[in-house]
């Protein structure tokens, strides 16, 4: 188990070294997305009754920036380690394919809690949403940060390139994020979007996410529980195939 | 006694290049053994191969008895490759690189080795220096470094000093040879073949995914290059010993011979024709010439 906690230790450490950049940046980003739709909606949007537009936003916005930066960690980590030439040290180590998926998992997992938790204690200046049932907050926090970590191995060992790893990002993680309900209720779209948004898996992380706050959500946080959990377990045993089978790693 | 590497037919494909084309190979426990081949021969492949960095395609491949593919975190621990790449992580110092390595081999108080290490690679004033900042001849020594950190018995070494000082060569070769007296067994593949000359005990030759020659050092030099001459004459060399010429000079030549008994033969042509012999000094032939026969002739 030390190859698995070196590993983990060593992700740590990276994303330490960088924290400007992969800590507080993500922050800051979010307290601007805050800022803008709250100063320009709060006086016109009630999406639950009672429930001040600024605080209905904070834990979508805390969703979505615990989702991006898991996917961001594991998958940027790899493609830079590919490129360089440095995921060779890791390759000849006696490191198991599922020690090497645990550890960039949990590496990504932690890192999207961490900025989680910086956007939701910077958010609350603006305003404080109770947390009326923490432990589905945690879970759901949990559960979707591991299957974005997940998504960000197989990101990572697929590309060959920033480019492709750029498409992956702004082309599947971006609308699928900003598609899920962050901002709004989905019972505000038409019939069409909101049978479209059932299929997004974004949509329950975000939505079961919300319901630990507000004890209010779009759909039942147990049928989002199990869509989550199912889509980690199919995506979890996708990415270990591919790294048994050494995919794009062991040539 | 187990091979410390033994290789049985072992083939590798890429796309419609057969890499390694049935290479069958045995490097016995505490040999300093060379592979040598031109670029694209097949001794990246082979190595990767035996790193676990490629899966093989068919055959067998094993470290000290353990099968690279079915028991490859036993074999890993008994490899220690030096990268033909200069790679490293640029977020970490040296000591940082080496102690994130030791920990991926499983072993978590490994400073005191660590610090052996710097200070054989003459890396001790560099321990705190992120990697960005080394040289290239530091980053190297790095590599080696990492390849060490967890005192592999079988060590490969892929063309180690490429590009490197003659100052960290000389000392790389006398800590990798020290390691070799201690026991180690030591797999080098280089393209400055004087070195492989200096260092190994045997060597294999690929050509194209086979091997095409491997014996010991001084047999490969006794049977297959033979010996030469260089001369200074008074006059021109005879039309008789044109075809022996290796070299044209001004006032000289250098002449291949077969065997002692064919000086004779040319200093007596040289009496026939007048020529007066100024210098003459005799040469044996050295990996080069060995390495340009081996796989010119396959």
């Amino acid at each position: 188990m030390l190859s698995f906690q070196t590993l983990f230790y060593k992700e740590a450490l990276r994303v330490q070294k960088v924290a400007f950049q992969t800590l507080l940046a993500p922050v800051l980003t979010a307290l601007l997305y805050l800022l803008i739709f709250s100063h320009v909606l709060e006086q016109h949007v009630e999406v639950y009754p009672g429930v001040r537009y600024t605080a209905f936003l904070i834990p979508g916005l805390v969703m979505m920036a615990v989702l991006q930066n898991a996917f961001a960690n594991s998958s940027s980590s790899l493609i830079q380690s590919k490129i360089t030439g440095n995921i060779v040290f890791v390759l000849l180590a006696p490191i198991a394919y599922w020690e090497f998926f645990l550890a960039y998992t949990l590496a990504s997992v932690a890192r999207g809690l961490v900025v989680g938790v910086g956007v939701y204690l910077a958010a609350l200046w603006f305003a404080q949403p109770p947390m009326q049932f923490p432990l589905w907050v945690v879970l759901f926090a949990l559960l979707g940060s591991a299957l974005l970590g997940s998504l960000g191995v197989v990101a990572g060992i697929w590309s060959e390139k920033f480019d492709q790893l750029a498409g992956f990002q702004n082309f599947i993680i971006m609308p699928l994020t900003f598609l899920s309900g962050v901002f709004y209720s989905i019972h505000s779209l038409p019939a069409f979007w909101q049978s479209l948004s059932r299929y997004n898996p974004f949509f329950y992380m975000i939505d079961g996410f919300r319901y630990g706050f507000f004890g209010v959500s779009d759909i039942s946080p147990w049928f989002s529980l199990a869509v989550v959990s199912g889509c980690l377990l199919v995506l979890a045993g996708f990415t270990l195939a591919l790294l048994k089978s050494g995919y794009k790693l062991r040539l | 006694m187990l091979p410390a590497v033994d290789v049985r037919q072992a083939h590798k494909r890429y796309g419609s290049v057969h890499a390694l084309d049935g290479v069958d190979l045995s490097v016995g426990q505490g040999e300093f053994f060379g592979l040598l081949g031109p670029n694209g021969a097949g001794k990246t492949t082979l190595i990767n191969l035996l790193a676990g960095l490629a899966i093989p395609d068919g055959g067998q491949l094993s470290i000290l008895g353990c099968d690279v593919v079915k028991q490859y975190r036993a074999s890993r621990r008994l490899l220690g490759v030096v990268p033909q790449e200069l790679v490293f992580d640029p977020f970490f110092s040296v000591r940082e690189t080496l102690r994130l390595q030791s920990g991926y081999f499983g072993l978590r108080r490994n400073d005191a080795w660590i610090d052996e290490v710097m200070h054989h690679l003459d890396l001790t004033d560099k321990a705190d220096t992120n990697m960005r900042r080394l040289s290239g001849g530091m980053k190297r020594r790095v590599l080696v470094a990492q390849a060490l950190v967890h005192k592999p018995p079988v060590i490969v070494l892929d063309e180690p000093t490429a590009g490197v000082d003659v100052e960290l060569r000389q000392s790389l070769w006398r800590f990798i040879r020290q390691l070799n007296r201690d026991g180690h067994t030591v797999l080098l593949t280089t393209h400055y073949l004087e070195e492989a000359e200096a260092l190994c005990g045997r060597i294999a030759m690929l050509k194209q995914g086979r091997i095409v020659a491997l014996d010991s050092t001084q047999n490969l030099l006794n049977s297959v290059a033979g010996f030469r001459v260089r001369l200074k004459l008074a006059g021109g060399l005879p039309a008789a010993l044109l075809p022996q010429v290796i070299e044209q000079e001004d006032d000289g030549c250098l002449l291949a011979l077969p065997s002692y008994q064919a000086l004779e033969q040319v200093l007596a042509q040289l009496r026939e024709a007048s020529v007066a012999v100024h210098e003459m000094a005799l040469q044996q032939a050295d990996l080069e010439d060995v390495f340009l026969q081996v796989v010119g002739r396959a």
